[in-house]
């Protein structure tokens, strides 16, 4: 076969390649558009996605933690009323007088403890994750019911506690109506992903890989600068961007950066893709496992922590299905259910494609039955569609 | 009625992009023995989906002739119901059914529409008796040896009423008595008046067993000999399968052999964790910087556990005394990780099992053991891997457009050649490859040759595990051999025969 020309054919497949990684960008915008349609404009205004995303931060940031554990073939079923109780903790710790910032790091460092008693317990004593972890689900939920129990739902007393969920980063100016800080950071994260593409595409061609064309290429940019345009311009019309956001940023950072260029990466992916061959090629795959489950542990009580200060209290029923929901991002987002594969980034936009469901449905005055209803039929529908197009063969 | 129980006739079948079958013509005389024989990737094991319905009427052009008849297959079952078995390279076995279930598994024996279960373990006791074991039929498949599988399998096909029995490399996981004592048993069959095609990498054995042998090449019937009309030799069938006369199976190499100990074990013994079993018992052996050392002996004479044992997979293999010496200095490798940073590499034998992160593509497979040469300040410098991987790639002639490739999509032949390259690139001292060319086509055999020599004279050392008594011989510069966790005998190239490897693995004394 000649290298330089390409059949219509084989342009096809890599369309249908690139498009298969762009899946789930697209049943994104399609909920958007749909929803926009159904809510009659509502959906898509400032207000509202702003208030998306500060509403998927907590289930975000658990996807992250819960992507790694996927990967390495565990699950973590324990995730949603240990985040509840780490948000109820933060809160008694507040209104016991500890600061906000001594408080969010006993509350992160409880996360890692409790993390990584699971993984030992997984890793050194050999009792299956989904049972050790059903059973912290359990005890935590008996701890969240014994810490609020006295006094019922703790109300957030600070004020910079309650702003980490709800609040936005100081303005610098205005256009117009438009918050300059936000147009600033769209247009700073808009270069930033032009010129890391750009990058990477040279690089690709200096190694002569096989690469998208440049039609595509154009196209795939433009699609993102479009996106970050849009989202920023939005955003901007309402009250730029929240501290949310930045806190999801900086953790996708954090992740795909280790999971990307670093070994430890390296080993949560090959330990996933087979453990056996792993740990015979010098891992220490129960270190790995320990690690993946402190990890889990630490985004869970971050996850608490946004979700507390979002209510502006702590409930006795904070947290839960949070896990099924981390779990259902995952999927979604195309981790495989066999291991080895997936995205941290993905799995955010995972969260959000979930989140969007429920945002919008609750918009348009679907009840709550019918909500869970159709987020069952979408998730299966979602996933089915990824594996068909990923060409894997079905039972049987 | 012509005395062919099949023919087939015109045999093309494609997958995308690859031309499986071109044309193949294929007939098996009633009664008679007939192997199946070419490189990985020649067809032989598509050959025998079509004819068995894995690849169903209508997928492929051609006609199939049984007893006469024109068949059209769309499942399994309807070649079963004419008396076609096949048995696959990998055994389609339950390991916690009892042998029993297994043999009666899908064709249960019914009693008003429940199982009869007195029946079943009465037939299977006859099945099995046929087959030459002596096992109970309540015994859970999994607590028997491979070769002993290898026989329910038969007995299974048997119990099918079959006429034709198809086997896809039956031996290529039994040891050579297993083996003996399957070939036997397919004779014994023979007589009864099954006809049996049988697919073999192992030329010796065919060239034993076989009345006709059937050879192909890209997909092609090129040679069909009948051992009533010529001599059946193991290089005439070597000629026909790569197309050339392979007069060297193992490439020449001059000795690289130094006086400098690389590696020496002590009195080592161990035993298994998990059933308390003594495994290895007082093993002393040596290394020569440049050696290859070869270590033969049958399957389950503690081969591989020494490997493991020595290579730190300590939860698995208790080690109760000995001592190891890495270049004259005392060590002991706590896990894999610890004996690969001192410079001792394990290319395991199962590389789909353990060796491969099949889902991963050539470069992060290539450079997963040794991660440290392409990070730079903690971070992996992805375009260094490419770099690296593709200067392995080329060296070690692994064929796959990119290092981007994933291992699934790859080979036996290459695959093998990417574990390779992983331990290459993890640069040991000594490397341990445990039967480094099981299951992989004769051409690919000789490529993974030269490079075991081209790595010697780079100054490692090698200790080859493996089960091919032609290739310890042809490969090793000295030769240890196992018998039940002991080293029971030790030969210098010069001396190194079958036979006596053969009396040191039984550990019978040689009979003059």
């Amino acid at each position: 076969m000649s290298e330089n020309k390409k059949t219509g054919r084989e342009y096809g497949k890599t369309l249908v390649t690139n498009l298969r990684n762009y899946l789930m960008y697209i049943a994104l915008a399609v909920i958007f558009i749909v929803f926009q349609i159904l809510s009659n404009g509502s959906f898509l205004t400032a207000r509202n996605i702003t208030n998306l995303i500060n509403q998927t931060g907590y289930i975000a940031v658990m996807a992250v933690g819960m992507t790694l554990i996927l990967i390495i073939r565990q699950i973590d079923l324990s995730v949603g009323f240990v985040a509840g109780f780490l948000g109820a903790a933060a809160a008694r710790l507040l209104k016991a007088g500890v600061a906000v910032l001594p408080t969010i790091l006993i509350v992160l460092a409880m996360g890692v403890m409790i993390g990584l008693v699971q993984g030992l317990i997984i890793g050194k004593v050999g009792v299956p994750a989904f049972i050790t972890t059903l059973a912290f689900e359990f005890g935590f939920r008996g701890l969240l019911t014994l810490i609020t129990e006295a006094t019922g739902t703790i109300p957030i007393q600070s004020d910079v506690f309650y702003e980490l969920s709800n609040g936005f980063i100081p303005e610098l100016f205005k256009i117009g109506d438009l918050s300059g800080s936000c147009l600033i950071a769209g247009a700073i994260s808009m270069a930033l992903i032009v010129f890391s593409e750009i990058r990477k595409r040279k690089e690709l061609k200096r190694y002569k890989f096989e690469d998208m064309p440049v039609l595509l290429f154009i196209l795939k940019l433009l699609f993102f600068v479009a996106l970050i345009g849009t989202l920023t311009v939005v955003l901007a019309g309402y009250r730029g961007i929240s501290w949310t956001i930045v806190i999801v940023v900086i953790v996708i950072a954090i992740y795909s950066f280790v999971m990307n260029k670093t070994k430890v990466g390296r080993y949560i992916y090959g330990m996933g893709g087979n453990p056996e061959a792993a740990q015979l090629s010098g891992v220490d795959i129960k270190r790995i496992l320990i690690g993946s489950f402190a990890s889990m542990g630490l985004m869970a009580a971050l996850g608490g922590i946004l979700y507390t200060s979002r209510l502006g209290s702590a409930t006795p029923t904070a947290g839960m299905g949070f896990e099924l929901d981390a779990i259902a991002s995952c999927y979604i987002a195309g981790v495989s259910t066999s291991g080895g594969v997936g995205s941290v980034a993905n799995s955010v936009i995972g969260a959000f494609v979930i989140m969007s469901l429920t945002n919008g449905l609750n918009l348009i005055g679907v009840g709550i039955s019918y909500q869970y209803l159709i987020k069952g039929i979408i998730f299966i529908l979602a996933v089915a569609l990824d594996v068909r197009s990923r060409g894997k063969k079905a039972l049987g | 009625m012509n005395d062919y129980i099949l023919e087939m006739h015109g045999i093309s079948k494609s997958f995308p992009g690859v031309k499986a079958l071109i044309d193949v013509n294929f007939s098996v005389k009633r009664g008679e023995i007939h192997c199946l024989v070419g490189e990985n990737g020649a067809g032989k094991t598509t050959l025998m989906k079509v004819l068995s319905g894995i690849h169903p009427y209508g997928s492929y052009e051609g006609d199939i002739v049984l007893n006469g008849q024109i068949m059209k297959f769309n499942t399994i079952r309807e070649s079963e119901n004419t008396g076609i078995a096949i048995i696959n390279q990998e055994l389609a076995l339950i390991p916690d059914l009892t042998v029993a279930e297994n043999i009666f598994f899908g064709h249960e024996i019914m009693k008003r529409g429940l199982v009869d279960w007195n029946e079943t373990y009465k037939q299977a006791d006859i099945y099995l008796k046929k087959v030459g074991l002596n096992i109970n039929p309540r015994s859970l498949m999994r607590d028997h040896r491979v070769g002993t599988q290898q026989l329910v399998e038969i007995a299974k096909a048997l119990s099918k009423n079959a006429k034709l029995m198809i086997l896809d490399e039956p031996t290529s996981s039994l040891n050579e008595e297993d083996s003996a004592n399957l070939l036997r048993l397919l004779k014994e069959l023979q007589k009864q008046g099954v006809t049996i095609i049988m697919i073999s990498h192992r030329l010796k054995e065919v060239v034993s067993i076989a009345e006709t042998i059937t050879i192909l090449r890209d997909g092609a019937t090129v040679y069909t000999m009948r051992a009533d009309e010529e001599e059946i030799t193991e290089n005439k069938i070597i000629k026909y399968m790569v197309g050339r006369e392979m007069d060297n199976i193992y490439p020449h190499r001059e000795s690289c052999v130094t006086d400098e100990v690389l590696f020496e074990v002590k009195d080592w013994c161990a035993y298994n964790a998990k059933s308390g079993q003594t495994v290895l018992k007082n093993i002393n052996l040596k290394v020569h910087k440049g050696e290859i050392i070869g270590m033969a002996g049958l399957m389950g004479a503690g081969r591989t556990e020494l490997a493991l044992s020595i290579f730190g997979n300590t939860p698995e293999y208790k080690i109760t005394t000995g001592e190891l010496y890495l270049e004259g200095n005392r060590v002991r490798f706590s896990s894999p990780k610890d004996a690969i940073k001192k410079g001792v590499a394990y290319a395991t034998e199962d590389r789909k099992k353990n060796g491969l992160i099949l889902i991963q593509d050539i470069k992060f497979n290539t450079s997963f053991a040794n991660l440290d040469r392409i990070r730079n300040r903690g971070v992996i410098n992805r375009n260094e891997e490419v770099v690296q991987a593709n200067k392995l790639k080329e060296s070690i002639n692994i064929k796959a457009p990119s290092v981007q490739q994933i291992l699934r999509n790859l080979s036996g032949g290459n695959q093998q050649k990417v574990v390779l390259a992983k331990w290459i690139f993890a640069t040991p001292k000594l490397m341990i490859l445990d039967e480094p060319t099981r299951g992989i086509d004769v051409g690919a055999k000789f490529e993974i040759y030269t490079l075991m020599n081209e790595m010697v004279k780079q100054g490692m050392s090698i200790i080859m595990i493996s089960s091919e008594l032609l290739e310890v011989i042809g490969m090793s510069d000295r030769i240890y051999v196992m018998h039940e966790g002991k080293i029971t005998g030790e030969l210098s190239k010069s001396e190194a025969t079958e036979q006596k490897i053969m009396h040191f693995a039984t550990n019978t004394e040689e009979l003059s």
